[in-house]
């Protein structure tokens, strides 16, 4: 079923009795051309760019529990194209175009509201290297503008401008970042692909990959075997535990990641603000709420739920930028499961096994990531060889050295992102 | 989360710095690049039962295996790394 205005209006008519399920329900079919394990964001959008560009619709993409129920409905819904390094850089640029035409091209609303990202600083230091920065978003193409503080001023005058540890020196402004609706993402995807023969099935737990001579033939799962010659494990979270059913070592730490939200306030942060000296970043979602977050548990962890010390430390840095953050309630916080790798940047790279494929390691970016991510993987798939602005991204830059892609600076090393 | 370290006794996860898998006390041979690779970056990374490394930052300064649960956050033991790498 397509969606328009016209739609709207004869279904208000008559009572809203004609819309239909946003996708089917299919019984699996006994062989595919192609598997997808993991019906989050980016296996459904890289079901829909094989179907799409590359027309392939043979697809059966297999989720253990429901469509948007993963990390793609428990994110921040930030979408953004801020990168430095070259590999990240041209792959989130084009998935930041990939955003902007996104509704048109899935007949869906996603929300997607480009409200502009501002990334404080606090030093000259960090100034000097969110200018560099910028000059390199705009050379890739994107957009920046570096902020000084009576800029930030008039776009944020709620922050602590002279908070006396770490007054706001300025911003680097992004203006076509901002945020989307994330269930809507998931749900829009999985219509697209369901409307061009994607079988989408649900509550199909993957047990096992049959894989004979080196090469994959096909799946076992909770609801019978599935063959196909071609499968991609797109399974961020549970990466490392789906590899190993095919004898695939991968470069994973499990690592959770929090967020928190208050209660329905009046619209007051019109943008995705970031805070350059503790780990704290906040936005306003459609329905009132302040949606924000701060880094990592910093140990291995499955729990889905965060600790406190860490939920301490981001309420802290949110009060230190923004004291009025202090009268809100915070309604609920919640954990997801990251991917995460030594670099801190992400997989879409075959595997030892012919056929097999993985997107994988999104660290604690994967939400703006899920169309270009879709988009790449479908490439890698359909082709057997790795899109153009997603050839750095392989397993081996680990063993080799080479390419490594740490945003941060921090060193390659598992602890350390 | 609290460690019940085997020298300070039960203290609150803040004291504790983690580095990671306890495969880091088994380090490969120098010249086997295969084996750093692994020891380096490749994770069993388990959904369960794990062992990793926590350094006792904040009391004793020990560096301890915990044995705990990845998915519950239950811990099993806690031994001194210097007992474990005998």
């Amino acid at each position: 079923m397509g969606y328009n205005a016209f739609q709207v209006l004869k279904e208000g008519l008559t009572g809203n009795k004609g819309w239909r399920p946003v996708w089917r329900d299919p019984e699996p079919k006994s062989d595919y051309d192609v598997i997808i394990i993991g019906g989050g964001g980016h296996g459904l959008a890289t079901a829909y760019y094989l179907a799409k560009n590359h027309g392939i619709t043979n697809i059966a993409v297999l989720e253990r529990g429901y469509i948007g129920g993963g990390n793609v409905g428990r994110n921040t819904t930030i979408v953004r194209a801020n990168y430095f390094l070259p590999g990240n850089s041209e792959f989130y640029s084009h998935s930041l175009k990939l955003w902007e035409n996104m509704e048109q091209e899935l007949n869906f609303n996603t929300m997607h509201s480009a409200r502009g990202l501002i990334n404080l600083f606090h030093t000259d230091g960090q100034r000097d290297a969110f200018a560099r920065r910028g000059n390199m978003m705009c050379n890739q193409g994107d957009d920046a503008i570096l902020l000084d503080r009576d800029g930030v001023r008039k776009h944020l005058p709620y922050l602590d401008f002279d908070n006396h540890r770490f007054p706001v020196y300025g911003g680097l402004y992004h203006p076509r970042g901002g945020t989307a609706r994330h269930d809507a993402v998931a749900w829009g995807y999985a219509h697209a692909a369901d409307r061009l023969g994607v079988d989408l099935i649900q509550q199909c737990e993957v047990t096992g990959i049959d894989v004979r001579d080196g090469k994959v033939q096909g799946v076992e799962t909770t609801r019978g075997a599935i063959r196909a010659n071609r499968v991609g494990i797109v399974v961020a979270g549970r990466s490392s535990q789906v590899a190993a059913m095919a004898g695939v070592d991968v470069p994973i730490e499990s690592h959770i990641l929090q967020a928190f939200v208050t209660e329905g306030l009046k619209p007051t942060v019109d943008h995705v603000v970031s805070f350059g000296m503790g780990h704290f970043y906040l936005s306003q979602s459609d329905k009132g709420g302040l949606v924000f977050g701060g880094d990592l548990d910093f140990y291995a962890s499955y729990a889905q739920r965060g600790n406190l010390p860490m939920m301490e430390h981001v309420m802290e840095a949110g009060m230190s930028l923004v004291p009025a953050l202090g009268k809100a309630k915070v309604l609920r916080s919640w954990g997801g499961i990251m991917d995460m790798t030594p670099d801190g940047s992400f997989i879409i790279d075959r595997t030892k096994v012919d056929g097999l494929y993985m997107d994988c390691g999104w660290c604690y970016g994967g939400f703006k990531a899920v169309p270009a991510s879709g988009w790449c993987m479908a490439h890698l798939m359909a082709e057997d060889a790795p899109h153009e602005v997603a050839k750095k991204h392989t397993f081996d830059r680990f063993r080799t050295g080479h390419g490594l892609m740490d945003e941060e600076g921090t060193g390659s090393q598992h602890n350390l992102h | 989360m609290r460690i019940n370290c085997p020298i300070c006794g039960d203290r609150d996860r803040r004291e504790f710095y983690y580095l990671g898998a306890a495969d880091y006390l088994n380090r490969p041979a120098e010249g086997d690049l295969d084996g750093i690779h692994k020891y380096l970056h490749i994770r069993e990374n388990p959904a369960g039962v794990t062992k990793d490394l926590w350094h006792h930052e904040s009391g004793c300064s020990s560096w301890l295996v915990v044995e705990r649960n990845a998915t519950t956050h239950e811990i099993h033991s806690v031994t001194l790394a210097s007992e474990v790498a005998k």
